[in-house]
C-alpha cells in the first residue's frame, strides 16, 4: 500500500517523540492501544497555567499511519485550549493525512489518544477546576 | 452411515450427515466451548475433508462438484476459527451478541499498556536470538494465562461480558508475536 507524502514525512521526521515526567502536575497522559492490529499509543500534553496546551510528545508502536497520526496531532494540540483539543476528530485525521479506508483505525487511536490525555490532565485536577462538573463544549 | 462412497460420490450423502448451517462445533460434533479438545478436532477436520474433498468429485457431475467445494470452503473456515485460540474465543463471544472492537475500542487497561509498551522497547533492543527467546517466553507466558483465564471465564463462569476484555488482549498479544517472528526472520537475513 502507498503511504501519502504526508505520512511519509511525519513518519520519517516524526514531530515531538518522547515522553514528559509522569508525576508532573502540568502534564497530562493518555495511553490507547489497538488490538486489531496491536498498535500502543502513549501520548502526553503539558498544560499551562493559562489552561493552553504548551507542549505535547508522543510514543507509538506501530504502523507509519499510526506514528504519522500521533505526530500530527502532537502538533496540532499544541496551543489549544483542552476542550478545543478533544473537539479534534479522527475523520480530520485521516483527511489530512489522506489515510486509506483500512487505516482510519490508525487515526481513531490518535483521536482517542488525545482525549485520554486530557482526560487525565482534568482527574488530576479535579478538585481546582473551578465550577467542576465540566460544561459541554460544543466541537467546532 | 456411508458417505460419497467409492461408486459415484453424492451431494445428497454429504447433506445426509452435515447441514451446511450448522455452527462450527457442532459441524465437527465438538461441545461449544472454549476449551478445546484439538486432537478431537483435527481427527473430525481430516474425516469431513475426505468425504468431502474436490478430488473426490472429479468424475460428477456440476452440483456435486459445486457442493463439495462449498463445503470443503466452509469446513476450512470452521477449522481455522476453532483452531486458533483467538478466533475461537471471538466466535464464542460474538455468537453471543458481544461486540470485541478489535478495530474501533481503543481503551484497554493503563497496566496492560504500559507492559505493551516495555515488551516493545525490549523487542526495539533485542538484536541477538537469546534476547527474542527470553520475550518469546515472555510472551507465551502471558498468552497462556490470559487463554486460561478466557476458559475460566467462557467455559466455567459463563461470564461472556466478561471475557471481552481478555480476549482484547490476548488479540495485541498475538499480534505482538506476529512482530517477535518478523524480528527472528530480520535476524536470519
Amino acid at each position: 500500500m502507498a503511504y501519502s507524502d504526508k505520512v511519509i514525512d511525519h513518519y520519517e521526521n516524526p514531530r515531538n517523540v518522547g515522553s514528559f515526567e509522569k508525576g508532573d502536575d502540568s502534564v497530562g497522559t493518555g495511553m490507547v492501544g489497538a488490538p486489531a492490529c496491536g498498535d500502543v499509543m502513549k501520548l502526553q500534553i503539558k498544560v499551562a497555567k493559562d489552561g493552553t496546551i504548551e507542549d505535547a510528545r508522543f510514543k507509538t508502536y506501530g504502523c507509519g499511519s499510526a506514528i504519522a497520526s500521533s505526530s500530527l496531532v502532537t502538533e496540532w494540540v499544541k496551543g489549544k485550549t483542552l476542550d478545543e483539543a478533544i473537539g479534534i476528530k479522527n475523520t480530520q485525521i485521516a483527511a489530512e493525512l489522506a489515510l486509506p479506508p483500512v487505516k482510519i483505525h490508525c487515526s481513531i487511536l490518535a483521536e482517542d489518544a488525545i482525549k485520554a490525555a486530557v482526560a487525565d490532565y482534568k482527574q488530576k485536577h479535579a478538585n481546582e477546576l473551578p465550577g467542576a462538573p465540566e460544561k459541554q463544549v460544543a466541537h467546532g | 452411515m456411508q458417505l460419497g462412497g467409492t461408486g459415484g460420490a453424492s451431494p445428497f450423502f454429504i447433506h445426509m450427515t452435515l447441514n451446511i448451517a450448522q455452527d462450527h462445533f457442532s459441524l465437527f460434533g465438538l461441545p461449544s466451548a472454549y476449551v478445546l479438545d484439538a486432537v478431537a478436532l483435527e481427527r473430525s477436520y481430516r474425516e469431513i475433508q475426505a468425504r468431502i474433498h474436490p478430488d473426490r468429485f472429479v468424475n460428477s457431475g456440476a452440483a456435486e462438484k459445486r457442493a463439495s467445494m462449498q463445503w470443503t470452503t466452509r469446513v476450512n473456515e470452521a477449522y481455522r476459527t476453532l483452531k486458533d485460540p483467538v478466533l475461537r474465543a471471538k466466535y464464542l463471544l460474538e455468537r453471543a451478541g458481544l461486540d470485541v472492537g478489535f478495530e474501533t475500542n481503543t481503551a484497554m487497561p493503563p497496566a496492560f499498556l504500559m507492559r505493551q509498551l516495555e515488551l516493545r522497547e525490549s523487542l526495539e533492543d533485542a538484536k541477538d536470538a537469546a534476547s527474542l527467546d527470553a520475550l518469546s517466553t515472555q510472551l507465551a507466558r502471558d498468552r497462556h494465562r490470559l487463554e486460561t483465564l478466557l476458559a475460566a471465564k467462557i467455559d466455567a463462569e459463563k461470564d461472556l461480558p466478561g471475557a471481552v476484555g481478555l480476549l482484547r488482549e490476548l488479540q495485541f498479544l498475538s499480534r505482538f508475536g506476529e512482530e517477535v517472528g518478523g524480528a527472528y526472520q530480520a535476524l536470519d537475513e
